[in-house]
């Protein structure tokens, strides 16, 4: 197809924000005052002059056709003169200027079959990655794992119950495109069987010093292989970290009988009290078991459940175990302390307990 | 053409319970798409294998442009001929998400015949993501994009598509203008967003308080969190109000403080600014009686990311406080002197975090060109092992008194 490059518009960026707000979000743009949580999934922001923004949160798988944007956009016609958005957890947001409208857009919400909620003290939507629906790498489905969770945990979607915020996200492998390393609790599918090389492939489709220089541990040297030149893989330096595999095609890591999920817990982002927090690893390992993951939706139910009963009012996850220790969340989650659990790579001393601190 | 009809028992147990289910949104589009009809096939065969059938990435792209599609094809073309090709395409969301209804209904009209009808509003670093269709499609889908002023996002080792909090148009917390800031940035380096010239990708994301909504201190390569420095301003009526109403101000709100610094003596709240740490617990406790002070701005912080390669890393303090006024040009440059040496001296698929860890912060700091202050580190070295460039020699002293004489 020829195209005239001459005419064609290029590095113009995103529209400009201004055109998508509505009239009272210019009218008092940088001028809120406050605001209320009115009840799960509703707020208002009042401004200094007194208007009122209500928005209305609903949960939605992140993965959704252009049939339900529309749907969205029928129901922001009906509701909010065509004004919408989404949060940074892919829920979608509504925004009223009407309060009595709100009962009604619910409904409407619900009828769909979205669940209103996400704000204040509940669970907010599970951030997430692609999984088998479009990645070459993942170790686990994304999407699948998110609907089971969330299935089970909806009541507290949809309510305010818990003692503070709590962010569930999920990473079908290490390169966590869902950044789950701070979240309060963090499902990381995991690799455990090191690449297997098809080295005739490698030949033609990978750089050898690109793939020896890929590895964090070293554990790749070059070798020859019938006669050709290849690489060899040190196994018992190898973490299962894949980024040979992105770099080299020829080594891929998948594989159904060792690939799975593990559980982390005690991450945050927020500022708020404690400062920004790594998760830490809880459960090492849990088989995959689609469609519907039992044992993974059970362990990060309980998790849930174990620190909404002990967490203080506004304690995340990792504020409530920095308070009791970890060797009592141990205790109290029934997870079994192991070799995994303890960290081996680099600065792994500064993670070893370094005092008398201890609770009995 | 004739489609495959798929039995799908494994996902349709995923079809059930209260949360909305991505299998029925898959195979509402699967009703028009072969592409998508081909997906829950293919998608079935994972749930009953347990892994995925994705080829390893591959090269396409709209002409001009280096990144914002990502090559995909299935590793089972025969079987699933829809999925062959299944290439994603990233479009830069506005800034805070913000839509109405005919923008949106204008980029279904676009996708829906020329792709597989799916989406993901939004993608992990804030796209909007197109999701699954062919090669020869790419370039009339980025063409009816164009008319509806739309633009292609990052991927690869580029700027990444930079994203925000909802700021000011809807937060009586946000420090500075966060869109603004936002949009602003990506028209200034469309360039780098559009060009992969780097040793790996870099994230921009504009939080406007400390509670950092965007994630910005662990997701991005730079982060700008509001902040402010002159005092909080208090409300006292409200706070007693707050009181009243049940909220103990000592339990909840003191003993959270991490900087120590109030007291409540049952009607007045004293802070003592000084020592406050800009956390905003206080405020979000009470967010009818306090609000960040006057004085506001941001903090930037640099380096964080997800573990591959080197281990997952925050951001660390560059700058405790800049205001942030357009065009942020002082930003700019020093992101410009820092693309500068870890594109000189950077190793591929090393991330900006990363590259500070080999080289030192405090090399870094002088190739950049900023003085190292004590809000950068949470404490200074621990170890005796200091770097010093030069040394003395025996008759030193007595030239450079010469040298002085002179």
């Amino acid at each position: 197809m020829a195209v005239d490059m001459s005419k064609r518009r290029t590095d113009y960026g995103p529209p400009h924000y201004e055109q998508f707000l509505p009239p009272i979000i210019k009218d008092n743009y940088g001028k809120w005052k406050y605001h209320e949580v009115l009840k799960p999934g509703v707020m208002v922001h009042v401004a200094e002059g007194g208007d009122k923004l209500f928005t209305v949160r609903a949960g939605s798988p992140r993965l959704i056709s252009v049939d339900k944007i529309r749907l969205y956009c029928d129901l922001a016609d009906k509701y909010c003169d065509g004004y919408l958005r989404f949060t940074s957890r892919n829920n979608v947001e509504f925004l009223l200027t009407d309060s009595s409208k709100i009962d009604a857009l619910i409904d409407d919400l619900q009828k769909l079959g979205h669940p209103v909620g996400g704000i204040g003290n509940s669970i907010s939507n599970i951030v997430h990655t692609q999984g088998w629906v479009h990645c070459h790498s993942s170790a686990t489905d994304a999407s699948g794992i998110v609907k089971s969770v969330m299935d089970e945990l909806c009541g507290y979607f949809t309510s305010m119950t818990l003692p503070g915020k709590l962010r569930i996200a999920l990473a079908c492998c290490l390169n966590m495109c869902g950044a789950v390393h701070c979240s309060d609790i963090a499902i990381l599918g995991i690799h455990r069987r090191p690449p297997k090389i098809s080295h005739d492939r490698l030949r033609k489709e990978c750089e050898i010093p690109s793939v020896v220089a890929s590895c964090p541990t070293a554990a790749i040297r070059p070798t020859t292989v019938d006669g050709n030149p290849s690489v060899e893989v040190l196994e018992e330096n190898c973490m299962f970290c894949a980024n040979c595999y992105t770099v080299c095609p020829s080594m891929p890591l998948n594989d159904p009988l060792n690939d799975g999920v593990s559980i982390w817990v005690g991450g945050k982002v927020s500022n708020a009290r404690h400062e920004p927090m790594f998760s830490k690893l809880a459960v090492p390992f849990i088989p995959n078991n689609p469609p519907r993951w039992p044992e993974v939706v059970d362990t990060v139910k309980n998790l849930v459940e174990l620190w909404a009963a002990n967490a203080r009012k506004y304690e995340r996850m990792g504020e409530w175990i920095e308070r009791i220790g970890w060797p009592k969340f141990f205790k109290m989650a029934g997870i079994e302390f192991e070799k995994q659990h303890i960290d081996d790579f680099k600065h792994a001393g500064l993670t070893f307990k370094r005092s008398v601190h201890l609770t009995y | 053409m004739a489609e495959a009809t798929y039995k799908t028992p494994k996902l349709d147990e995923l079809e059930k319970g209260p949360w909305p289910s991505f299998v029925t949104e898959i195979k509402m589009a699967a009703k028009k798409s072969p592409m998508a009809n081909d997906l829950l096939g293919q998608l079935e065969k994972s749930y009953t294998e347990k892994i995925g059938f994705w080829k390893h990435g591959g090269i396409v792209g709209v002409m001009g442009y280096g990144g914002g599609v990502i090559g995909r094809y299935s590793q089972l073309p025969k079987e699933f001929p829809g999925v062959s090709h299944f290439h994603t395409m990233r479009i830069n969301q506005p800034a805070g998400w913000f839509y109405t209804s005919a923008a949106l209904r204008k980029l279904c009209d676009i996708w829906e015949p020329r792709g597989s009808g799916l989406t993901n509003m939004h993608g992990s670093t804030g796209d909007i993501v197109f999701l699954g269709t062919t090669t020869d499609q790419l370039e009339p889908v980025f063409e009816e994009l164009a008319k509806v002023d739309f633009d292609i996002g990052g991927s690869g080792s580029d700027v990444r598509t930079p994203s925000c909090c909802c700021g000011m148009a809807r937060c009586e917390w946000a420090c500075y203008d966060t869109m603004g800031a936002c949009y602003d940035f990506t028209q200034t380096f469309q360039d780098e967003l559009h060009r992969p010239a780097f040793p790996y990708k870099f994230k921009f994301k504009f939080s406007g308080c400390p509670n950092d909504c965007v994630a910005s201190i662990a997701r991005s390569d730079m982060s700008i969190i509001g902040t402010w420095r002159d005092e909080i301003q208090v409300d006292h009526d409200e706070v007693k109000k707050y009181a009243d109403g049940g909220l103990d101000i000592v339990d909840d709100v003191i003993v959270n403080c991490p900087g120590k610094c109030m007291k409540w003596d049952g009607n007045k709240l004293d802070i003592d600014n000084s020592s406050c740490r800009h956390c905003m617990h206080c405020i979000n406790a009470m967010p009818k009686a306090l609000a960040p002070g006057k004085d506001r701005g941001a903090c930037i912080l640099l380096g964080a990311k997800a573990p591959i390669v080197e281990g997952a890393l925050l951001s660390s303090v560059l700058i405790p406080f800049i205001k942030m006024e357009p065009p942020y040009q002082e930003i700019k440059d020093i992101v410009e002197r820092i693309w500068d040496i870890w594109g000189e001296e950077g190793k591929a698929r090393e991330r900006i975090g990363e590259f500070i860890q080999r080289v030192g912060l405090g090399n870094f700091l002088e190739a950049i060109e900023l003085e190292p202050v004590a809000e950068m580190v949470a404490h200074p070295r621990e170890n005796p092992y200091v770097f010093y460039e030069d040394y003395y020699e025996e008759g030193d002293e007595d030239e450079e008194e010469e040298e002085e004489n002179e």
